[in-house]
């Protein structure tokens, strides 16, 4: 579905994607998984057909942007990351005319936009201003829109940022649908679980390369350890903290590390609850300690030596 | 790849749009030219004694000024129309970013818009004709029918140019620019309201480089059916230049701002 090889996109002097080379198959779910200004969006903005390719290779559905742009967007779908509802037409009027630009007929159109609608339960709101939704509500209908040409490719620019969990899961829930009626699903994200909730495969992107790439779960398994122990210490000894991080270095075995936040360590190990009663033995006291298996964003803090989220 | 207009698919949004505004436009367009003749061409007209011979033919003042009336409202529909809706659009709104996020292309969204401007300045036209109409201004049913139509032409001539520039501005303050040293004396030295040459040689050359002289002049050569063919060719090929020229510029603009 998209093949990408030694892609750049430059503005200016500035290099936001600095050769990336990605291959999506059909019916798979993808992410992009990075920090804030990894290059994520400008990779996106690229596989929309918006953004012209600095340099490199790029095909989407078999096609050069270049040369097919509306050929290609005429088949995907597109869920921005800002919105770009008209605040000025009511909901239904907002799905309705974006399906227009498609070529859609009109009857057929009234039809996939009850439909979708629904799909995304917006049924009672069809004739309410965009103005007056919530912002979970406005990006389910940015999806909506996005559908309304029954895309073969949807590329979803960070869909639940900024949404409480419960309508999180809801998306995650049409997401996951889609994916079964056989949409390909390209998104990016800040979120590790979203990434491990949805994701068959995905690239860990920072500073526009790509660090890694596998499943979920191959990733952890490549640069984590199963188990990881989060030690809290008191304020009074957050300075203490790389003096600790020494007197523990040994109880996380071989295969183990530690690492050092600001206001926790986190030790890598197999056996998390051994390392905590190995911590405490040595006379240590934290105030609080969890338990917890390795997540992506260990895998992305192995990686990068930075949090995903600041 | 060269592929065939798309523009019509942007109607719908259009339509939309005007159904939304139509409500509160419908009462000037009606008022607006009442006020205007009865205050410059009937009051005023009444107090200008000029020699027929130097009214473009007109036989008083009401008959010169109705048509420049006419043609610089048209003038106006559009700066009103394709300004800030432009600036808008692509700062504030982002509807151009969601229409170019679908097969359309930046040609087809400038396509439609002034399409949809051009649409407005007929409607607007037609009435303000059908408006003036009892006051004997046209010579013929036929010459106030080819005073509306010109207007397109007179439309497109601002349409384009008035649509690249705001793109192409990066902040919203040159508009009080455009509108003070743009649109306010092409409105006034036009010769839409006295004739050109009272400007001196000088200055009425100047003056005859005015898109809306040449609009002024073919407008009033449909009102008062005084047709000469060398001159009225110059009016229309000048503003379809500026069209074509205009709507160059306003494609390449809009691209610089979307296609990043
Ligand atoms: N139109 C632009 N002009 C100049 N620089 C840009 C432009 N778009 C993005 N950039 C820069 O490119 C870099 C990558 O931006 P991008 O939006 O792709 O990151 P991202 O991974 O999507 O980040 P975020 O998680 O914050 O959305 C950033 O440093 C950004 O400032
Ligand atoms: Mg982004």
């Amino acid at each position: 579905m998209i093949s990408a090889r030694g892609l750049h996109k430059s503005f200016g002097d500035f290099e936001a994607v600095r050769g990336i080379d990605v291959e999506v198959r059909r019916g798979e779910a993808f992410g992009f998984l990075g920090p804030n200004g990894a290059g994520k969006s400008s990779t996106m903005r690229m596989v929309a057909a918006v953004s012209p390719v600095s340099a490199g290779e790029l095909r989407i559905l078999g096609l050069d942007p270049a040369t097919h742009g509306p050929d290609i967007r005429a088949r995907i779908g597109v869920c921005p990351q800002d919105d770009t509802l008209d605040l000025e037409l009511n909901v239904l009027d907002n799905l309705y005319i974006y399906g227009r630009y498609f070529g859609i007929g009109r009857k057929e159109l009234r039809e996939r936009c009850d439909q979708l609608l629904d799909f995304v339960q917006l049924g009672e709101k069809r004739h309410a201003k965009v103005d007056d939704l919530s912002g979970g509500m406005k990006r389910r209908l940015t999806i909506a829109r996005s559908l309304v040409n029954r895309p073969e490719l949807l590329l979803l620019d960070e869909p639940t940022t900024g949404l409480d969990p419960q309508a999180r899961h809801v998306l995650w829930d049409r997401l996951f649908r889609l994916k079964q009626q056989g949409v390909t699903i390209v998104l990016t994200t800040h979120y590790m679980d979203e990434a491990e909730q949805l994701c068959d495969r995905l690239v860990v992107m920072d500073a526009g390369r790509i660090v890694a790439e596998g499943s979920p779960a191959q990733l952890i398994r490549d640069h984590s350890t199963r188990e990881v122990a989060e030690l809290r210490f008191g304020p009074e000894q957050h300075d203490d903290h790389e003096q600790i991080a020494v007197r523990v270095a040994d109880v996380v075995g071989d295969a183990g590390r530690v690492e050092v936040l600001p206001d926790r360590l986190l030790l890598y190990t197999a056996d998390g609850e051994a390392a905590v009663q190995a911590v405490m033995e040595r006379g240590l006291h934290p105030v609080a300690t969890l338990v917890r298996r390795s997540s992506l964003e260990d895998v992305f803090l192995r990686l990068t030596g930075r949090s995903l989220v600041d | 790849m060269s592929h065939s207009t798309l523009a019509p698919r942007l109607a719908d949004y259009w339509l939309t749009i005007y159904r939304r505004t139509w409500k509160g436009t419908v009462v000037s367009s009606f008022v607006t030219p009442l006020l205007y003749v009865v205050s410059l061409g009937v009051l005023l007209g009444g107090f200008v004694e000029a020699d027929p011979a130097r009214l473009d033919g007109a036989t008083s003042y009401v008959d010169f000024v109705a048509p420049g009336m006419l043609a610089a409202a048209s003038m106006q529909l559009v700066f009103s129309q394709l300004t800030y809706n432009v600036f808008g659009g692509i700062r504030w709104h982002k509807t151009y970013y969601a229409m170019t996020a679908t097969p359309l292309g930046v040609a087809d969204v400038v396509q439609a818009q002034v399409g949809y401007v051009l649409a407005r300045v007929l409607l607007g036209a037609l009435v303000f004709c059908l408006v003036l109409a009892p006051f004997g201004i046209f010579a013929s049913v036929g010459g106030g029918v080819v005073a509306v139509a010109v207007q397109a032409l007179v439309a497109l001539a601002f349409a384009t140019p008035v649509f690249a520039f705001s793109a192409w501005i990066s902040h919203e303050s040159a508009f009080a620019l455009l509108f003070r040293l743009g649109m306010l004396p092409l409105f006034l030295f036009s010769g839409a309201f006295f004739p050109v040459d009272n400007l001196g040689p000088a200055l009425s050359r100047l003056a005859t480089v005015s898109p809306l002289w040449h609009g002024v002049e073919l407008t009033r050569m449909a009102s008062l059916g005084t047709w000469q063919a060398g001159p009225a060719l110059l009016h229309v090929a000048y503003l379809a230049v500026l069209g074509v020229v205009g709507y160059l510029l306003a494609v390449r603009a809009l691209t610089r701002r979307l296609v990043s």
